[in-house]
């Protein structure tokens, strides 16, 4: 039977695919940013798992406002990306596993959430820069799992509440879980946390409602379903909304998990940086 | 007419929901800014501001914003800050410069504002 062996989430701030492709690693401004990365780069080729289930929020390439899916699920045999009008750099395709992707949608639609289900998905920054953060070189990588996307909208209000990412990410977890197959699985959240772009406010960073978020979210995270998303947006700005993703990825995990790996740092571009590596005991 | 409580929005100062009622509202800008993921929408754009503007059914307001390159002005009218990127990528300005401009601040001010944020 599959096997979920632990869930990592990290911003994933278009800047730091730049950053990469510059090798800017003990630049004086990243070097604390990449510094907390080699731990999770031990723990996966220790454990190397076959799948990387992706949670996070497309920006604006795969969906409009034409259509905007709240949870939407890839299940294409792979992902491109594309420049996304700003210039980052392109990646080779991220090879999925279109069968493992119906498994989750017929888990969790049989489970009553209504699932969007992507043949087709180009997937933005919020997918590929922690793919090039967790296994450097990508294809080059022996170690680069299958992916399979999943997308919740934080574009346009009305976004789910944190309630309902946490019980998407429990029902994810149970559709994995089932897979007849012997494989194991890490799930990431990508995104925030807090940070702010636009209007008079932007650049608002709330360091203090992070670290609570990034202690929570460990063992008490029905408690951060409390906060509405009124506050979300008030305390972690309209960006750190994608807190929304780390719930779903929680979600997934099961109850008993334990931190391996923790940092967080501000500023990355505009957003306090934050990255949390759990591996699930039971 | 009384709203149900999920339509109240807290009011946060310098910040806009983008709701329905927004994202009705800027429908043709942002159309027109995801079109900006293709290089082929970018070079029209390029080419014909006024034209390209105008085939995407931009109101007055939406095109005096996005001719002065004032992203406050374009988010009032309904500009959703994502697709918004993307006329900014045009312009080459980065989102520490629109943080300025919405600010009132030069770039260096808004990325020293940045790296004050974690003396909190």
């Amino acid at each position: 039977m599959a096997k979920v062996i632990g869930g990592i989430t990290t911003s994933h701030i278009p800047a730091v695919g730049n950053a990469i492709a510059k090798e800017l690693f003990d630049d004086p401004y990243w070097k604390p940013f990449f510094d907390g990365y080699p731990p999770v780069h031990a723990w996966l080729a220790e454990h190397k798992p076959d799948i990387v289930v992706n949670i996070y929020n497309d920006h604006g390439l795969g969906f409009f406002l034409d259509k905007m899916p709240t949870f939407a699920i890839g299940a294409a045999h792979e992902y491109h990306n594309e420049d996304e009008g700003w210039g980052i750099p392109a990646i080779p395709p991220m090879p999925g596993d279109a069968k493992l992707s119906w498994h989750i949608i017929e888990g969790m639609v049989e489970d009553e959430f209504d699932i969007t289900s992507c043949q087709e998905l180009a997937v933005d920054h919020g997918f590929t820069v922690p793919m090039q953060l967790f296994w450097p070189g990508l294809l080059d990588n022996p170690n680069l799992p299958r992916a399979i996307p999943v997308s919740a909208n934080t574009v346009q209000h009305p976004i789910p509440t944190l309630k309902r990412a946490l019980d998407f990410g429990k029902s994810l977890g149970k559709a994995l879980r089932s897979y007849p197959e012997d494989v194991k699985i890490v799930v990431l959240g990508t995104g925030g946390l807090s940070h702010q772009l636009d209007g008079e406010r932007a650049g608002h960073i709330n360091k203090a409602f992070d670290l609570m978020c990034m202690d929570k979210i460990v063992h008490a995270p029905e408690e951060l379903t409390k906060i509405s998303r009124m506050e979300l947006v008030k305390e972690a700005g309209s960006q750190g909304t994608e807190l929304i993703m780390w719930m779903m990825m929680r979600g997934a995990l099961g109850d008993d998990v334990e931190v391996v790996a923790k940092n967080y740092h501000i500023p990355i571009s505009n957003t306090g940086a934050g990255m949390l590596l759990l591996e699930c005991k039971d | 007419m009384s709203h149900a409580s999920f339509d109240q929005h807290l009011d946060i100062p310098g910040t806009t929901i983008f709701d329905g009622e927004m994202a009705m509202k800027g429908y043709g800008l942002n159309k027109m800014c995801y079109s900006f993921n293709g290089a082929q929408g970018r070079d029209a754009f390029l080419a014909d501001p006024e034209g390209y503007m105008a085939k995407y059914g931009l109101t007055d307001a939406q095109k005096d914003a996005v001719r002065n390159k004032d992203v406050l002005g374009m988010i009032r009218e309904g500009g959703n800050i994502y697709y918004l990127a993307k006329l900014a990528g045009i312009f080459k300005l980065s989102v520490q410069d629109i943080g300025g401009q919405q600010t009132g601040m030069t770039t260096d001010e808004f990325k020293q504002k940045l790296l004050d944020q974690n003396k909190q």
